[in-house]
C-alpha cells in the first residue's frame, strides 16, 4: 500500500518537535485591540460592514456571556485562559475583499502551498483525482478565496464566507444562524457568537445533489489570536452535501485558543456528511504551546428520514473539547458519528458525540476509536438518548482504546439515558495496548518500529477510515504515523 | 550459515540457554527436538532478536556476521525468518496489506526495487495456490479467525515470499491435522535450496516424515545433547526423550 510506503517515509523526516506546519507567514495584519468588550465586538461587525441585526446579535452574545463561567466538567486541565490578553480580530491586510485568486498575496498562497492545500483550480484538479473539491480559505480570520463558485452557483448552491451571506442571503442567515446551537449554549460558543470573524456558509437547494465535495481549510497565523469560525450548513429537502474541513497552525510557544461553531441542518430527505481531519499544532514534547481547540458541533435533522454523518480525524491540539452532535428531530432520521481521535505527547482529548432521539424510528451509529500514547489523556464522552416520544429509537456504540506505551491514559465515559421503553441502545466498549508480540511479529518480517506500530494503528482505525472521502483518508494515515512517532521504543 | 558459539541465555533468574553450540550448514536443513521446557523456542527467539531475553555470553553468527548486536528489523532484513509457533492476529490490517509491506521493506532494506503492484499480486496468487490458500483469505485481517492449520500456512507463505536465508519453524506440525501437516510440508520442501538453511523445530518425529531432515540435534537443559543423522529422530520416537532428561537428575 503506497500511503503505508509514504507515512514510514514522513515518520523518517520528522522529528516530535518539528511540526510540519510550523511556519510563520509575514504578512502585514490588521488587528483589533487586545481584550474584549462591546467596542472590540463593534470593530469586528463595523469591519464586515454588517447590518445592524447583526451587530445587536454579537453583543447580545456578548452581554449572555458575561454572565456566563467556564465549563469544568471536561477531563482536561489548563491554566486559566485570560480573555483580555487576546486579540479577537487579525485580518492579513493585503487581502481587503479580493475578487479572484489573482489579487490574493502570493504569500498567502505560498502559505497554503506549503499546507499542501490544493488552493489554485488546477492543482485542486489535479491532486484528487477525478474528484472536484472546492476550497474556502480562512487565513486567520477572513475568507481568502472561494474557488468554484460560478459552477457551484449554476447547481444553485450557494458556498461563500459567512460574511458575505450576511449581506447576500440575510434571510437565510437571519432563519438559520443559531438555530441548532443558541447563542447561549455554552461559554464558548457564545463567545465565538461574539466575535466570530468568519467561516463558510453553504446552501445546498431542495433536491440538488451538490456536484463537488466543499473544503474549508483553516490556519491560524497570528500570534495570540483566537479563531473563531462560524460555519453554517443547510441542505433542504432531498439535497445532499459532502463537506471536508482541514486544519492546521503554525507552531508557537503560547496557547492559541481556537473557538468554533459549527451549525448544520438537515431538511426532510436530506443528507449531510461532514468530515474533518483536525491537525492543529499539539505542543512540544514537554506540554508546551499549542491550541486549545474547544469547539461546538452540532446537527439537527430537522426533516423526516434527513441524515446527518461526522467523520472526525482528530490528531492535533495541546487541548481538543469536541463533540460533534446529532439531534435527530425528524423521524426517521439517522446520525453517524465516527472518530479516530490521537494523542501523543502531553496532549488532552475529551471528545466524543450525543445523539438525541427526539423523533419515532430515530437511528444512530458511533464508532469511536482512541489512540493514547506518551504521557497523553483521551477521553470518549458521549451522550445517547431517547426522549418520551421516541419510539423505536435504535442506537449502536462502538467505543475502543488503544494504548500505547505505559504513561498514557484513556477513558470512556458513556451517559445513556432513555425515556422511551421501545427504544433499544447498545453499547460496546475495549481497551486494549499493541502488545509486544504483535510488534515483533511485524519487526520479525522487517518493519521498522514505527512502520509496525503505524500498521497496527492503521488496522484499529480502519473502520473509520473507511468512511472518509479517498482523498481524505490517504492524508489521515499519514497524519495518524505522524502523530504517533516518537511513541514507541 | 548459522553457527551458534556458546550461547548463555537467561530471562530473569532463570538460565535458560547453557552454553549452547549449534552449526548449519548453507543448504542444510537441521531438526532440533527436545522435551517441553529445554529452551527450544527460546533459541528461536534469541535468533531472531525478540526482546526480553539476556544474552550473558557467546555469539551467533549468520554467514559469518555477528547478529547480536542487530535488532529484529536488521536480522529480519539479514534474511533471518522465523515461523511462529503462535501466530499474531493483527486486525483490521488485510493479509495482503502486511504481505506487501513486509515484502516492500525488505526490497528497500537491501537497496532493491518495491515491486509494482500487479506484480506482486501475481507473485503472491501463485505462491498462495500451492499453500491451498484461498484468494479471499488474503482480504481478510492477517491471522484474524484464521484456524490452526490456516495460520501455519500463511506462515509458509510469508516465507515462501521472503525468500530468506535462515529459516527457523518453531513447532509449525503443532495443531494440524494430516493433509494440513502435508501442505505446509510440500511448502516448505520446495524452497528448499543450496542458499537456504532451515532449523526446524519439532517436538515429535511426524514432522520429519515429510520434511526429511540431513542432521537432528537432540537439545536438553539449554544445550544440544546429541547430535545424529535422520535416524536418531526414528531412535527418539522408540525411547522418549527420558534418558536426555533423566542426566539432568
Amino acid at each position: 500500500m503506497a500511503a503505508v510506503k509514504e507515512t514510514v517515509d514522513r515518520v523518517k523526516a520528522i522529528d516530535v518537535d518539528a511540526y510540519k506546519y510550523g511556519f510563520v507567514t509575514e504578512i502585514e495584519s490588521e488587528k483589533a485591540p487586545k481584550g474584549l468588550n462591546e467596542d472590540i465586538v463593534r470593530f469586528i461587525s463595523a469591519k464586515k460592514n454588517e447590518p445592524a441585526w447583526m451587530t445587536e446579535w454579537r453583543l447580545d452574545a456578548y452581554r449572555r456571556w458575561l454572565t456566563m463561567e467556564e465549563p469544568t466538567w471536561a477531563r482536561v486541565d489548563y491554566p486559566r485562559i485570560d480573555y483580555q490578553d487576546l486579540y479577537y480580530y487579525a485580518a492579513p491586510k493585503s487581502t481587503a475583499g479580493p475578487k479572484s485568486l489573482d489579487e490574493v498575496d502570493p504569500e498567502l498562497l505560498r502559505t497554503y502551498e506549503k499546507l499542501g492545500i490544493p488552493l489554485r483550480e488546477q492543482e485542486i484538479l489535479a491532486g484528487v483525482q477525478s474528484s472536484k473539491v472546492a476550497v474556502d480559505a480562512v487565513f486567520d480570520s477572513v475568507s481568502v478565496a472561494t474557488t468554484f463558485r460560478a459552477e457551484l452557483a449554476k447547481a444553485g448552491v450557494i458556498f461563500c464566507p459567512i460574511s458575505e451571506a450576511v449581506h447576500s442571503h440575510p434571510e437565510l442567515v437571519k432563519k438559520y444562524l443559531g438555530s441548532v446551537v443558541p447563542v447561549t449554549d455554552n461559554y464558548f460558543a457564545t463567545l465565538n457568537s461574539a466575535v466570530f470573524s468568519d467561516g463558510s456558509f453553504v446552501y445546498i437547494p431542495p433536491g440538488v445533489r451538490c456536484p463537488m465535495e466543499l473544503s474549508t481549510y483553516f490556519r491560524i497565523n497570528e500570534r495570540n489570536t483566537g479563531q473563531f469560525e462560524r460555519t453554517l450548513i443547510i441542505a433542504d429537502a432531498g439535497s445532499y452535501v459532502s463537506y471536508l474541513e482541514g486544519c492546521t497552525a503554525p507552531q508557537r510557544d503560547e496557547n492559541q485558543l481556537h473557538a468554533a461553531v459549527v451549525e448544520l441542518i438537515a431538511h426532510e430527505d436530506a443528507e449531510i456528511k461532514y468530515s474533518t481531519v483536525q491537525n492543529w499544532y499539539p505542543g512540544d514534547s514537554e506540554g508546551k504551546g499549542g491550541i486549545y481547540n474547544f469547539v461546538t458541533k452540532r446537527g439537527d435533522c430537522r426533516g423526516a428520514r434527513s441524515k446527518i454523518s461526522w467523520t472526525q480525524v482528530e490528531t492535533g491540539s495541546a487541548i481538543t473539547w469536541k463533540y460533534p452532535s446529532c439531534i435527530l428531530r425528524g423521524d426517521s432520521s439517522r446520525g453517524e458519528f465516527y472518530s479516530i481521535a490521537i494523542s501523543n505527547g502531553r496532549q488532552q482529548v475529551d471528545s466524543g458525540t450525543k445523539m438525541i432521539h427526539l423523533g419515532k424510528n430515530t437511528t444512530s451509529r458511533i464508532i469511536s476509536k482512541g489512540i493514547s500514547a506518551g504521557r497523553s489523556n483521551n477521553t470518549y464522552r458521549g451522550q445517547v438518548s431517547a426522549h418520551r416520544k421516541a419510539t423505536n429509537a435504535r442506537n449502536f456504540t462502538n467505543c475502543d482504546s488503544l494504548l500505547i506505551g505505559h504513561d498514557c491514559g484513556a477513558h470512556t465515559v458513556p451517559y445513556i439515558e432513555s425515556k422511551n421503553a421501545t427504544a433499544v441502545f447498545e453499547h460496546e466498549a475495549t481497551t486494549s495496548k499493541i502488545s509486544e508480540d504483535q510488534l515483533f511479529y511485524c519487526t520479525q518480517r522487517g518493519l521498522s518500529d514505527e512502520e509496525a506500530t503505524a500498521l497496527i494503528v492503521n488496522g484499529f482505525v480502519r473502520d473509520v477510515l473507511q468512511q472518509l472521502p479517498m482523498e481524505f483518508a490517504v492524508e489521515a494515515q499519514k497524519l495518524i504515523a505522524i502523530s504517533l512517532e516518537g511513541s514507541v521504543g | 550459515m548459522l553457527e551458534v558459539r556458546n550461547l548463555h541465555v537467561s530471562v530473569g533468574d532463570r538460565k535458560i540457554l547453557d552454553g549452547l553450540n549449534l552449526t548449519v550448514k548453507d543448504g542444510e536443513v537441521a531438526a532440533i527436538m527436545g522435551p517441553n521446557g529445554t529452551g527450544k523456542s527460546t533459541l528461536s527467539y534469541v535468533i531472531a532478536g525478540r526482546d526480553g531475553y539476556d544474552v550473558t555470553e557467546g555469539e551467533v553468527l549468520v554467514d559469518g556476521v555477528n547478529i547480536l548486536d542487530m535488532d529484529a528489523t536488521e536480522r529480519a532484513n539479514a534474511g533471518v525468518f522465523l515461523a511462529f509457533q503462535y501466530p499474531m492476529e493483527i486486525p483490521g490490517v488485510a493479509t495482503m496489506t502486511f504481505l506487501k509491506a513486509a515484502l516492500n521493506a525488505q526490497a528497500r532494506a537491501r537497496g532493491g526495487k518495491e515491486l509494482q503492484t500487479p506484480d506482486f499480486m501475481k507473485k503472491v496468487r501463485e505462491a498462495s495456490q500451492k499453500l491451498q490458500i484461498p484468494q479471499d483469505m488474503l482480504k481478510r485481517a492477517l491471522n484474524v479467525g484464521f484456524s490452526g492449520g490456516e495460520k501455519k500456512r500463511m506462515e509458509i507463505l510469508q516465507m515462501a515470499l521472503l525468500q530468506p536465508k535462515l529459516a527457523i519453524l518453531d513447532e509449525t506440525d503443532s495443531g494440524l491435522d494430516i493433509d494440513a501437516l502435508r501442505i505446509v510440508a510440500d511448502g516448505v520442501n520446495a524452497l528448499r535450496a543450496q542458499e537456504r538453511s532451515f532449523l526446524v523445530i519439532t517436538h515429535y518425529q511426524r514432522l520429519l516424515d515429510y520434511i526429511k531432515p540431513d542432521t537432528v540435534h537432540v537439545m536438553a537443559r539449554g544445550r544440544i545433547a546429541k547430535t545424529g543423522g535422520p535416524e536418531l529422530a526414528h531412535e527418539l520416537e522408540k525411547t522418549g526423550y527420558a534418558g536426555f532428561v533423566g542426566e539432568a537428575a
